[in-house]
């Protein structure tokens, strides 16, 4: 069995099928998902291949799958997901049946939309005509009324007139066209007719339909009189050039009303032909979307499995196709048992061979997870990948990261509400991984599921050490510190404090967490707090750093790096230790020395152990690295001679310091120092050999050792050294202090959570009389949503950010290399996840 | 009955809500009966105008009842909202699965 510790042993393998039994092999290995191929023809172009034909067909059928997918969807006819399992990839003689069925569905599609399309065309045609027919006859009848003649008159001048007062026998056009083009259509005709003919026109109230876009347009009737051919030619021309449909409308009224009865006839049969194509169209589509995801998956398959088959070399006698593949150790039974299980199937007799390849390239790097330990481990391969057999940091992250964010979030209502949405998340998984929602932010959460519910997790429980509640405090074991003062000094003073080097405190800590009597020290809370929430930094960040540093040795003891563990790692964890160690020693000193010695409160005798005399842990490391000695602060000429802790502090850390200090040039010397020794030798080694196989005059002679590695140039070997070294000494003081981000977060959660409760909440509960229960009802709502916009998303976005940046920089630094590769196995489920989300 | 003022997001934030507020304003309306010191800075009680410590301890004790009974009635208001918001949340799914 893998484990989560460093990466799975992979294998090269040579993979010789069959040339039959090839197809069904690689569709087993499809399903399984533990191989990866390599491409034996890199230089063959893609249209070379020896498969392009059918992955061409495969392109063509997912083209005519996608033109009805479209269709489908354009209908909005609902598409089945299919029930249960992914169906298999088919065999290859089913593929012609699936071409051929593709082939009938799409003419048959497009047959119906081309009839559909003539259909509405004419339709179209028919109803202008209707409505043309209906308003010209408000024209006709304008043009026979005799109190117009007037109008017509001045139109056409004074000899219409002279010729008897009669109407003059006009010609006209009648007509559609857009509504937007009529201004210029107005204007073009009186330009170009020179005023000479008369426009009317009427608005179509309903909109219709334009065959091709299937636009709701508008559109207006209009009819042209005009006199004369040559004005005809030029209306027509006129209206050409406008895109207006003209229709041929008859002068009398007779012929006109028998016209529309045509019309109206022929328009109500369209209408039933046009339903019946439409259900049909309709049926068609229904019936196609059944099986449309099916497909979908069974041509993905194919097209996947002849890729695949792209990338194998076909041996001299063409009956054998090879493959090259990387393979995870452990799995080599599992695939001979698919590869056996596809030669079944295929119903060859020749069994497939697996042969392990030696190689000297780099591996990639497989790590086997699970849905819970997956989340991790993509948040560290988001950094890097692991080299090949590099130790993994994914499973320590698995709780240091909920931890660290912990630290930083710490409040046991905000952490209440982030488990309760991780464990909804978590306990709903499989119905929400089946709705598929599309919004990316949902993605996110969503796969974070694990996290969101550890880091919830984790924050109720720095809440409760924290005691803070939507920044109140729990008082459950009751409080350690007692009020000693009587009335009138109560009443005389608006604040005062208690001494806890007195009977205020009663000398027996509050059993579990910070004490509740701090939420009503408004002077000193954030004083008391930062003491110790920085120390608690620091202290968890050495203790990580350390951990990095240790993790570094497994990986030279495995790559079998001896020298590197002496002049590497013993350096950099002499250094690590004597000095930020020992810092953090000095503090569980300082908090074991130092404090009060009841009965004896406020006596001389005990003052160099109480909290008087504490000394600065930041003011006492500088010196010791300074090699400073402070003499006492005049008032504290009481305590120990130089604020010392503990007896002979000043020479051991004198002693520790110049250790440390030696420490550096070990690391920056020593690894090129052994670099060069091994290279000497392997040059002498090198030249010994050549002498040795031109005297004994044979082939078969030592190996000629420097031609495998290339030497490095020394100069590179200790500039790169000389960068690690100093990136390690000043890395380690600048991540020491990074951790105090653990508390400044910290400090701003509080700080913000106590901001929303005074400035909102208060306000509710500080109305009084009973409408003030109306009154929180509604600030409870307003508190409630910055409480989860603010204190939860967004300073759980940030804690969750430096956390990840604690880990990537802070922790790996100190062993990670990162430079592998991520093994891509061949396998469905990935091809068609991300064939399934890039439709979409 | 069955009409749908407000659409399936609404309906489940008024549900969590809901939820949230009638667990948290029962426990605090419980915290402010037994006098829980931590919420001694949140009742409606001046500062500075009292004459003596008895009249101050005597203000401070109304407060917490004041605010225990206010607390109450928030939650009761929130357990109405709970009603109605389910019952619209049902409401919405009940539609959208009978499509």
């Amino acid at each position: 069995m893998g484990s989560l510790f460093r990466s799975e042993e992979m294998t090269l393998c040579q993979l010789f099928l069959q040339s039959e039994a090839a197809y069904a092999c690689v569709s087993e290995l499809g399903e399984l998902g533990l191989v990866q191929f390599r491409d034996l023809n890199p230089d063959v172009n893609a249209f070379q291949r020896k498969f392009v034909n059918e992955v061409r067909r495969c392109d063509e059928m997912e083209r005519k799958l996608r033109y009805l997918e479209k269709e489908i969807r354009r209908d909005g006819i609902p598409m089945l997901e299919i029930p249960g399992e992914c169906p298999e990839a088919p065999q290859p003689r089913e593929m012609i049946d699936l071409e051929a069925t593709f082939e009938k569905l799409e003419n048959e599609l497009r047959e119906v939309n081309q009839n559909a399309e003539a259909l509405k065309r004419n339709y179209l045609e028919l109803t202008e005509l209707k409505h043309i027919l209906r308003k010209t006859q408000v024209f006709f009848d304008e043009m026979a009324d005799p109190s117009r003649e007037e109008e017509q008159v001045t139109l056409l001048g004074e000899e219409g007139l002279m010729a008897g007062g009669q109407a003059l026998k006009l010609g006209f056009v009648a007509g559609v066209i857009l509504r937007e083009r009529i201004p210029a259509f107005e204007r073009m005709l009186w330009r170009a007719c020179r005023g000479n003919v008369f426009l009317r026109q009427a608005e179509i109230d309903s909109p219709l339909e334009d065959p091709s876009s299937s636009d709701q347009v508008y559109k207006s009737v209009f009819i042209i009189f005009f006199q004369g051919d040559q004005l005809k030619t030029r209306v027509k021309k006129i209206c050409e050039g406008f895109r207006a449909t003209l229709y041929p409308c008859p002068e009398a009224p007779a012929d006109r009303r028998e016209m529309a009865m045509g019309v109206m006839t022929r328009i109500e049969d369209l209408n039933t032909v046009l339903g019946q194509t439409q259900d049909h169209r309709h049926r068609v589509l229904v019936a196609a979307a059944k099986n449309i995801k099916n497909w979908f998956v069974k041509v993905r398959k194919i097209k996947a499995i002849y890729h695949t088959l792209n990338l194998f070399n076909l041996d001299v006698t063409q009956k054998c196709l090879i493959a090259e593949c990387w393979v995870p150790a452990l799995d080599l039974e599992t695939i001979q048992l698919a590869l056996r299980r596809g030669t079944e199937r295929s119903g060859s007799s020749v069994p497939p061979i697996l042969n392990r390849m030696e190689t000297l390239e780099d591996p990639p790097t497989y790590n086997r997870t699970n849905k819970f330990t997956s989340a991790f481990q993509n948040l560290i391969y988001a950094y890097g990948v692991a080299t090949y057999r590099e130790v993994n940091p994914a499973p320590y992250t698995i709780i240091t990261f909920p931890f660290l964010f912990a630290v930083m979030f710490g409040d046991l209502g905000h952490g209440a509400l982030m488990a309760a949405f991780g464990f909804w998340m978590c306990y709903k998984e499989k119905p929400l991984q089946a709705k598929k929602i599309d919004s990316e932010i949902w993605t996110i959460f969503f796969g974070g599921r694990y996290i969101i519910l550890l880091m919830g997790l984790f924050s109720m429980y720095t809440g409760l050490i924290y005691n803070d509640i939507f920044s109140k405090s729990l008082n459950v074991f009751g409080s350690s510190w007692r009020n000693n003062y009587n009335k009138s000094t109560l009443q005389g003073n608006a604040m005062l404090q208690l001494n806890p080097d007195s009977w205020d405190y009663v000398q027996s800590p509050y059993p579990f967490g910070i004490d509740p009597v701090w939420q009503l020290a408004e002077a000193n809370k954030i004083i008391f707090m930062n003491a110790y929430k920085m120390k608690i930094s620091i202290i968890i960040g050495v203790f990580h750093m350390l951990f990095g540093v240790c993790m570094s040795l497994w990986n030279h003891l495995y790559f079998k790096r001896r020298t590197s563990v002496y002049v590497e790692f013993v350096p950099q964890i002499v250094f690590l230790v004597l000095l930020f160690f020992y810092m953090v020693l000095l503090m569980f000193i300082k908090w074991t020395s130092y404090g009060s010695t009841p009965p004896h409160f406020g006596d001389p005798k005990y003052v160099t152990t109480s909290a008087f005399c504490a000394p600065s842990i930041l003011i006492t490391f500088i010196n010791m690295m300074l090699f400073k000695v402070d003499a006492n602060d005049p008032s504290r000429e009481m305590c120990a001679q130089n604020m010392t802790m503990y007896a002979g502090q000043l020479g051991l850390q004198k002693f520790f310091v110049v250790v440390a200090l030696l420490c550096v040039p070990v690391m920056l010397l020593g690894k090129p120092y052994f670099i060069m020794q091994e290279q000497k030798k392997r040059a002498r080694a090198g030249h010994v050999s050549i002498e040795a196989g031109a005297e004994n005059g044979s082939a078969g002679g030592a190996p000629l050792p420097a031609a495998q590695h290339h030497d490095e140039d020394i100069t590179e070997v200790f500039i790169h050294q000389a960068i690690h070294t100093i990136e390690y000494v000043l890395g380690s003081i600048s991540h020491t202090a990074s951790y105090l981000r653990l508390w400044a977060l910290s400090l701003a959660h509080a700080q913000l959570a106590e901001v929303a409760w005074n400035m909102l909440l208060r306000k509710g509960l500080q109305s009084s009389g009973f409408s003030g229960g109306i009154f929180l009802y509604m600030v409870f709502a307003g508190w409630a949503a910055i409480s989860v916009s603010i204190l939860v998303l967004m300073e759980g976005l940030s804690a969750f950010l430096h956390t990840l940046r604690l880990h990537w920089v802070e922790f790996q630094s100190k062993f990670y290399a990162g430079e592998g590769y991520l093994f891509q196995p061949f396998s469905f489920e990935v091809i068609l996840d991300s064939a399934g989300q890039g439709e979409e | 009955m069955g009409f749908t003022i407000c659409g399936p997001k609404l309906s489940l934030c008024g549900l969590v809500l809901s939820v949230w507020g009638i667990i948290q304003l029962t426990l605090m309306g419980v915290f402010y009966y037994i006098r829980a010191v931590a919420l001694l800075e949140d009742l409606p009680v001046e500062e500075g105008a009292h004459s003596s410590i008895e009249h101050f301890l005597a203000e401070v004790e109304t407060g917490y009842d004041q605010n225990a009974y206010n607390c109450w009635i928030a939650a009761l208001l929130y357990v109405i909202t709970l009603v109605i918001s389910g019952h619209q949340f049902w409401m919405n799914n009940r539609s959208s699965v009978s499509m």
